[in-house]
């Protein structure tokens, strides 16, 4: 059953950032140029990497608390409806009001509108993966309002103009030099003596933020996770900047997607061991900050929860696919994917790169939206090992090439020429002359290992990202006939 | 048709008739039984390796080991309401409630603790008379949080589980840091650059 045929609407063209305006292989081919991309991408994924191993074999338990986070979030999906219908009385039992929000454009009506009702002219912005999927710093400012992004890397991203390349370290694809050379040439009286000393770069940014959370009116923050049963909302944070937003201004507005949500208090005790190992590769990360609507006299006073869809139940919808609503946004996948790590985020045209990106946009927007996306992967099931909610996101994967190629009204000259290797292989007269007729090809290698990348098309667009042994000159039938006869 | 009606409406739709089992399977870890002072170490230890310092002393003498883990911090400290008196340090002033932002003119928060995770190393503040609100644990740039040995477990489970996950509550695991320079932790950001703990335990 695919939502297609239910007839639940997918993500909105034209608003928010789950589209690339390239395909991922044209992207990708322009990144693997970038030398400097490359090396930057690799030091910071093996650093990651070697974290997150050790405190992950620190656990004796690890396995058991990956299964019951893999069914908690499939409990939760069971029942989505039930828990988000607790969570909304809870959260209005407890002084804060609920929205709704079908899709990008509506959520960002509301919380425009939100803003505006106040008075105020910026926001302080806690990094928030939802807010960036609706493209809300683009609609507040169409708004005249200011969105300041206050995460380091987001900051980092927003200074130079730049785009979030990572889930968790959007700045990922930048050395601690550029990210000097971008607070040099932006931040306002920026001491010039900046070195790129990461601990100086943090603290400019530290000075550079101060005086705007101590007078911002109005946050906006995402939800690492909210407990239907109590009301409870959770941002996972590091720098401190998540509790200056949640505890400063007087509003508040979170941004959540509607799988966010667990069922109860006791479900957090998986994920919050989960979620700081498998993403900073931390036993804990510096600061989690949980509350329950508005208490008087500490933090804000207004609170607003936003409850956002734009394609989630369009994902639900589908029986194989609808893991990927089970995410935690560690984006361990995205470190130990070979393709990430060569190609880096950009590529993948949407705010959720990597291999989770591979299987949750094209779903969020329509498969024919995303097309080239399900193919950006080896399928080698790194990502798999190391997803600590246990996404088979390998089988999705193919289960969208397959949904795919299905889609396909006209044939392509991949599909054609599987069709006419499938025919070929099943008659052996034919296998036999296509085998000789590959002898062909040791004349274009001329005694290269590989096949020149520049076949005339259509096989170009298979060669192009692909290396095609050169044939050898004898097939594995002649030999077996020359060594043991016919 | 609601926004609301509308998104529910297609959950309904998405999830059919039939709904998987929903069995929750808690295989892991819901207890530590090491004893009490091996707890205490490893706390210690997992403090210190995110760069917090830990003062140990016996449950008599948490004043004077506040005021020596003080010593040489330029500036006033501003204690949570519920500070008992014997912990204070001379001069120490009451959080009198004033508007959150000028907690900035502090050196210094004295606080306590609701539960301490010993195999995180992380001290939780719920916001109660002696943790404080919020801001007062964010905005000084030292915080000096006192743990006493009742309050220590060893796992997440059990931490959470003496929780009131109604009351606004703060997760602290060494001071503040990033890991987004090239995925490296560096300590000390927006929050407190320094977290003192003092351990008390007989
Ligand atoms: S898919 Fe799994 S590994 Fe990847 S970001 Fe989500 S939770 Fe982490």
């Amino acid at each position: 059953m695919t939502a297609v045929f239910l007839g639940i609407p997918t993500a909105p063209a034209g608003v928010g950032n789950l589209r690339g305006d390239r395909s991922f292989p044209d992207a990708a081919r322009d990144a693997l140029r970038d030398g400097q991309l490359r090396a930057n991408l690799g030091h910071a994924t093996t650093t990651i990497r070697g974290k997150r191993a050790g405190v992950v074999a620190e656990v004796p338990d690890w396995a058991e608390l990956r299964e019951a986070g893999r069914a908690i979030k499939a409990a939760t999906m069971a029942r989505l409806d039930e828990h988000l219908i607790a969570l909304e009385e809870q959260v209005t039992a407890r002084g804060g009001t609920v929205h709704w929000a079908r899709d990008a454009t509506e959520a960002n009506q509301i919380v425009t509108a939100l803003v505006q009702a106040t008075g105020a002219t910026e926001v302080v912005k806690v990094k928030s993966m939802a807010t960036q999927e609706i493209g809300l710093n683009e609609a507040l400012e169409a708004a005249g309002i200011e969105a300041l992004e206050t995460d380091l890397a987001e900051l980092i991203v927003q200074l130079g103009e730049d785009k979030p390349s990572h889930i968790l370290v959007p700045a990922i694809h930048k050395n601690r030099a550029e990210i000097r050379e971008i607070f040099a040439r932006t931040i306002p009286g920026v001491d010039p003596h900046l070195t790129d000393d990461p601990r100086k770069l943090a603290m400019a940014a530290r000075e550079h933020l101060r005086e705007r959370f101590l007078r911002a009116r109005v946050a906006v923050s995402g939800a690492n996770f909210a407990v239907a049963e109590t009301g409870t909302l959770a941002v996972v944070e590091s720098e401190g900047n998540g509790r200056m937003c949640l505890t400063l201004p007087q509003t508040l507005i979170t941004v959540m997607g509607i799988e966010k949500l667990v069922p109860t208090w006791r479900d957090l005790e998986v994920f919050l061991q989960l979620l700081p190992r498998s993403s900073t590769g931390e036993r804990m990360n510096p600061y989690t900050s949980l509350w329950a609507g508005i208490t008087p006299g500490d933090g804000p006073q207004d609170f607003h929860l936003v409850l956002l869809d734009n394609g989630r139940t369009a994902v639900l919808a589908d029986e194989v696919g609808r893991e990927a609503l089970h995410c935690i946004r560690c984006s361990a996948c995205l470190n130990v994917c070979p393709v990430y790590e060569r190609t880096g985020g950009h590529a993948y045209g949407s705010v959720y790169p990597g291999p989770i990106g591979a299987v949750l946009s094209p779903q969020l927007t329509g498969v024919e939206d995303n097309a080239s996306l399900p193919y950006a992967s080896s399928l080698c099931g790194a990502c798999y090992d190391v997803c600590p909610v246990a996404i088979d996101i390998p089988s999705i994967l193919v289960h969208l090439r397959a949904e795919h190629v299905e889609a396909q009204t006209r044939t392509t000259p991949e599909a054609a020429a599987f069709r006419a290797l499938s025919k070929v292989m099943s008659h052996p007269r034919l296998w036999r002359l296509a085998q000789r007729a590959a002898g062909l090809g040791r004349f274009l290698a001329r005694g290269r290992p590989t096949l020149p990348a520049a076949l005339p098309p259509p096989a170009s667009a298979w060669t192009r990202t692909r290396d095609l042994p050169t044939p050898p000159a004898k097939t594995f039938t002649q030999q077996w006939a020359e060594e043991h006869g016919s | 048709m609601s926004a609301r009606d509308d998104v529910l409406a297609r959950i309904r739709t998405a999830l059919g008739t039939q709904q998987p089992p929903t069995e929750v399977a808690r295989d892991y870890r819901t207890t530590d039984d090491r004893p009490l002072p091996e707890l205490l170490d490893v706390l210690t230890d997992r403090l210190e390796d995110y760069q917090a310092t830990v003062h140990r002393c016996a449950p008599d003498a948490i004043g004077p080991t506040v005021t020596a883990a003080l010593h040489g911090i330029p500036g006033d400290v501003v204690v949570a309401p519920g500070v008992p008196a014997q912990w204070r340090p001379a001069g120490a002033i009451e959080d009198d409630g004033r508007p959150a932002v000028d907690l900035t003119a502090f050196a210094a928060t004295l606080t306590g603790v609701t539960v301490a995770v010993a195999e995180t190393g992380t001290l939780v503040l719920d916001a109660s008379p002696i943790c404080g609100r919020r801001a007062l644990s964010l905005l000084p740039d030292v915080l000096v949080c006192v743990v006493t040995a009742d309050q220590v477990v060893g796992s997440v489970p059990e931490g959470l589980a003496r929780l009131d996950p109604l009351r606004p509550l703060t997760m602290i695991s060494g001071p503040s840091a990033t890991s987004d320079i090239e995925l490296q932790r560096v300590e000390g950001v927006h929050g407190p650059r320094t977290l003192l703990v003092v351990l008390a335990s007989d």
